[in-house]
C-alpha cells in the first residue's frame, strides 16, 4: 500500500496500480506498464481512428466544398471547388442561391426539422421517463411472476426498430388496428399533428423498457435497510419516495435521460418509415438522408450542424443538469 | 456512484462520435466528377460483371447462364443488389464514383439515367459501342437518352393502367371528364369512385405527372428547363385536386401506396383504380379480392382520349469505366434481343419494350393486359428527364401534395414547384 501512497495520481494510467509487489522500482514498473498499456490499445485506437476519426474529420472537410454542377454547355456535371461557409448559411438561413428557398426543397426544411426533432425529443423522452419510472418501480419488488414480467416488458426494446416501425405503420393505417378498435376515421398518417402523435405512441412504446431498465438498476443499488429505517420513522409511502427513491436514483436516472436524448436526436427509422418524413414530421437525421441524394457537400454541412447540436444538448446536460446530479450523489454516497 | 463522473463524459463522446460518423459517412468518398474516359477500351473483350437489383423472379440467372455457355472467354458475372431502389441507387452512385472497372454493365431505373450520364459515369451508345434500337417503344427509348445522345437501352418496361369494376360500369370512360361523371354510380352503391397513390412519395410524383402530362402540360422541357408554370399544368393538377376536393377521390386516398390501393379496390370500396400491371395476377388470384371476375382494365383516361401514363421500367446502361466494353455492347445487344424480352415477359412479368411483342398472342394469352399495356405505354411520358432528379421529384411531392390537400391553391403549388426546381438547377 506505500507505494500506492506515493503515487496517488499516476495510478490513473495504471489500472491495476494498487496490486504491485513493492519488491520492484516502481518506476520501472510504471514505464513497463505504460508501454504494455499502449501496445495492448494500439489496435483499438487505429480501429477508432479509421472508423470514426476519418469519417468525422472527412465530412468537415467535404462541408466546405460546394457540390458538383451542371455546366450547360456540356450538359455534364463539373467540380464545385471550395465553398466557403456557403453550405452552412444554406440551411441555416434557408438560402437558395441567394434567395430563399422555395417550398419543395430541402433547404426550406431545415428549422421545421428542428423543431420536429426537438419536439419529438422533449415529448418522447417525458413521455419515456414517467411511464419508465412506473415500470421500473413495479418491476423492483418482490412478487411472483417477477422475472416473467421483466422479460415481458424487454419485449420491445428487442424488436429492431425498422420491424416495430413497420408494424405501427400497418396499425395505424386507415384500415388498421387502430381505427378499427377505437371506431375512428382518423388519417393517421395524413396530417400533421395525427402523425406526429403516431410517431410519438410508437416511440414511447419502444423505447420505455430502455428507460426503465436503466431506472430499475438504479432502484436496485437502494439498500433495503434506508426504506425499513424510514418506515420505522413513520414515513408515508410518498415520502419514502420523495425523500429516499427519487434522490437517491437521481444519478442513474439522469445517465437514462441522457442516453434517451441524445438517441432521440438522431431519430431516424420511425418516421423514415411511418410517414416518410410527410407532414412535417422530416427530423434532422430524415433531411440529411434525403440531401446525400442530392449532393454530398451539403449533407455533410447538415450532419456537421446536427452534430453541434446534438453536442450543445449533451454539454449542457452533463454541465449544468448531469454533472451536480453526479457530484452530490457521489459526496452523499461517500459518507 | 463516482465512477459515473468518468462513465458519463466517456459514453457521451461515444456516442456523439457514432452520430456524426454514421452521418459522414454516407458521404465519404471522393468528390471528384468528369467521368471516365469515353474513348478507351472500346475493343476490349473478356469477362464482365452485369448488376442489378434483387432478381425476385429468377430470369437473370438463366439468361446469363444462356449467355456464359456461348461465350466461354467473356463470361458474365451477376453482382445482384437489394431488392429497394434507394439502396440500388447509392451503390451504384458509390461505385461509379469510385470509378469501380467491375460494375461494367448495370440496370439502371430510368429516372437515374440522366443524372448518370450528366456525372459521365455511362458510355454513350454511338459509333463502336452502338445498339440499334429499332422497334422499341418511343417514350422508352427517349427515357435512355440525354442530351440527345443514347446512354442506355431499355431493358423492360412498365406503364399505369386504369382498373375498374364492369359489373357497375359498361363502358370504362376514355376521358377524365367522363370518368368523374361516372362517380354518380359509386356513390349509388356507396363505394369510393377513383383512386391512384397520394401519399408523398415517388408514386405521387407518377400520379401529379400523369395529371399535368394527361392535359398537355409538361414538367420539364427536352433541355431541362423547368416549365411547369402553364395553363395546360394548371389544368391538369386542378382536375386532381377538384377530384378529392369533391370526393370523388376518397379522403383515405391522401395515405395511399400502391399496396394501400390494390386492397381497397380488391375489397370492392374502389370503381376505378390506377396502377401498374402487378395488380392484374393479385385481383384475379388473390383469396381475399372480392372482384376476381367483376375487374377490367383500361388506357388511363386523358383530356380527349388515352391519358399520359408516367413511363417505369429498367435500362440497361454500359459504365464508361469498363475494361471490356466490346464484350458489354454485345451482351446489351442480347439483354435487347426478341429473345430476351420475350423470356422476360414469359419468365418474370416484365413489360417487354418491342413494339411487336404487345401482340404476340402467345403472351397476349399469358398476359391479357399487355394490349392496354401498349396504349398506355404508347402514349407515356418519362419522369422528368433530368439530372437533378432527386430534387424535381421533391419538388413535385411536397407541393403536389400540398395541393391536393388544399393547402396550397394550384397556382401557388405551381409556383413553387417551379422555384424549386430552379433552385435545384433545372433552369
Amino acid at each position: 500500500m506505500s507505494t500506492e501512497l506515493q503515487k496517488p495520481q499516476t495510478a490513473v494510467t495504471a489500472p491495476s496500480g494498487h496490486r504491485m509487489p513493492g519488491r520492484e522500482s516502481a518506476d520501472r514498473k510504471q514505464v513497463t506498464q505504460g508501454r504494455w498499456a499502449y501496445t495492448l490499445l494500439t489496435p483499438t485506437l487505429v480501429l477508432l481512428a479509421v472508423v470514426i476519426i476519418y469519417p468525422v474529420v472527412n465530412a468537415i472537410i467535404m462541408s466546405f466544398q460546394k457540390d458538383s454542377g451542371l455546366d450547360p454547355a456540356t450538359g455534364f456535371f463539373s467540380e464545385g471547388g471550395p465553398a466557403g461557409v456557403d453550405n452552412y448559411t444554406h440551411w441555416i438561413l434557408q438560402q437558395c442561391g441567394g434567395a430563399a428557398c422555395p417550398p419543395g426543397t430541402l433547404g426550406a426544411q431545415f428549422w421545421n426539422s428542428m423543431a420536429t426533432t426537438f419536439f419529438f425529443t422533449i415529448v418522447t423522452v417525458a413521455l419515456e421517463t414517467v411511464l419508465g419510472f412506473w415500470m421500473a418501480v413495479i418491476m423492483a419488488r418482490t412478487f411472483r411472476g417477477r422475472s416473467l414480467i421483466r422479460a415481458a416488458v424487454l419485449v420491445p426494446w428487442a424488436i429492431p426498430t425498422a420491424v416495430t416501425a413497420k408494424l405501427w405503420f400497418f396499425i395505424f393505417a386507415f384500415e388498421g388496428i387502430a381505427n378499427k378498435l377505437f371506431n375512428t376515421q382518423i388519417l393517421w398518417t395524413g396530417s400533421e399533428w395525427p402523425a406526429k402523435w403516431a410517431i410519438v405512441i410508437s416511440d414511447v412504446w419502444k423505447t420505455t423498457p430502455f428507460m426503465a431498465l436503466l431506472i430499475l438498476a438504479g432502484l436496485q443499488l437502494i439498500p433495503d435497510e434506508v426504506y425499513e429505517a424510514a418506515k420505522v420513522d413513520g414515513a408515508s409511502a410518498w415520502q419514502r419516495f420523495t425523500q429516499i427513491t427519487l434522490p437517491l436514483v437521481k444519478p442513474a436516472l439522469m445517465v437514462a435521460i441522457l442516453f434517451r436524448v441524445l438517441d432521440a436526436l438522431r431519430m431516424y427509422d420511425l418516421p423514415a418509415i411511418m410517414t416518410a418524413g410527410a407532414n412535417n414530421t422530416s427530423t434532422l437525421s430524415i433531411l440529411v438522408v434525403d440531401q446525400i441524394r442530392q449532393g454530398f457537400n451539403t449533407a455533410a454541412a447538415l450532419s456537421t450542424i446536427t452534430f453541434i447540436v446534438i453536442f450543445l444538448v449533451a454539454f449542457i446536460f452533463v454541465r449544468f443538469l448531469g454533472a451536480n446530479a453526479v457530484a452530490a450523489a457521489g459526496t452523499g454516497k461517500a459518507k | 456512484m463516482k465512477s459515473n463522473k468518468f462513465l458519463l463524459p466517456a459514453a457521451v463522446a461515444g456516442v456523439l462520435a457514432m452520430t456524426l460518423s454514421a452521418c459522414g459517412g454516407g458521404g465519404g468518398g471522393s468528390t471528384a466528377t468528369g467521368g471516365g474516359d469515353a474513348a478507351a477500351n472500346l475493343d476490349g473483350r473478356g469477362p464482365i460483371t452485369y448488376v442489378q437489383g434483387k432478381d425476385n423472379s429468377n430470369v437473370v440467372r438463366p439468361l446469363i447462364e444462356k449467355w456464359n455457355a456461348a461465350h466461354p472467354n467473356e463470361k458474365v458475372t451477376f453482382k445482384e443488389q437489394s431488392d429497394k431502389a434507394d439502396q440500388q441507387h447509392d451503390d451504384l452512385v458509390q461505385n461509379l464514383q469510385a470509378k469501380n472497372p467491375n460494375y461494367d454493365v448495370m440496370s439502371v431505373d430510368l429516372i437515374w439515367v440522366a443524372e448518370f450520364a450528366a456525372k459521365g459515369w455511362l458510355q454513350p451508345l454511338k459509333d463502336k459501342t452502338a445498339v440499334p434500337t429499332t422497334g422499341m417503344l418511343e417514350s422508352t427509348v427517349k427515357s435512355s437518352t440525354y442530351n440527345g445522345t443514347l446512354y442506355a437501352v431499355p431493358q423492360s418496361s412498365d406503364g399505369g393502367i386504369l382498373y375498374y369494376r364492369k359489373d357497375l360500369v359498361q363502358t370504362p370512360p376514355k376521358t377524365w371528364d367522363e370518368m368523374m361523371s361516372m362517380c354518380s354510380i359509386a356513390k349509388q352503391n356507396n363505394i369510393g369512385c377513383y383512386a391512384g397513390q397520394y401519399q408523398k412519395y415517388e408514386g405521387l410524383t407518377v400520379n401529379v405527372a400523369e395529371a399535368i402530362n394527361s392535359f398537355g402540360g409538361k414538367i420539364v422541357d427536352d433541355s431541362g428547363k423547368a416549365v411547369v408554370k402553364s395553363d395546360a399544368a394548371k389544368t391538369g393538377l386542378s382536375k386532381l385536386v377538384d377530384a378529392y376536393k369533391a370526393g370523388n377521390i376518397p379522403t383515405e386516398a391522401i395515405t395511399f401506396q400502391e399496396e394501400q390501393g390494390r386492397m381497397a379496390f380488391e375489397d370492392g370500396k374502389l370503381l376505378f383504380h390506377r396502377n401498374w400491371p402487378y395488380v392484374y395476377n393479385l385481383a384475379k388470384t388473390d383469396g381475399s379480392s372480392k372482384v376476381k371476375d367483376t375487374f377490367a382494365m383500361a388506357p388511363l383516361p386523358g383530356q380527349s382520349g388515352p391519358g399520359a401514363s408516367s413511363l417505369g421500367g429498367h435500362n440497361i446502361a454500359m459504365s464508361v469505366y469498363s475494361k471490356n466494353k466490346a464484350t458489354v455492347t454485345d451482351f446489351i445487344k442480347f439483354i435487347a434481343s426478341e429473345e430476351t424480352q420475350r423470356f422476360y415477359a414469359t419468365q418474370g412479368s416484365l413489360a417487354p419494350v418491342l413494339s411487336k411483342l404487345y401482340d404476340d398472342q402467345e403472351l397476349v394469352s399469358k398476359l391479357p393486359y399487355l394490349p392496354v399495356l401498349k396504349t398506355s405505354i404508347q402514349n407515356a411520358v418519362p419522369r422528368p428527364v433530368t439530372p437533378f432528379y432527386p430534387a424535381v421529384t421533391k419538388a413535385i411531392q411536397d407541393n403536389g401534395y400540398a395541393a391536393i390537400k388544399g393547402e396550397k391553391t394550384v397556382d401557388a403549388a405551381l409556383n413553387d414547384m417551379q422555384s424549386a426546381m430552379e433552385a435545384a438547377g433545372a433552369k
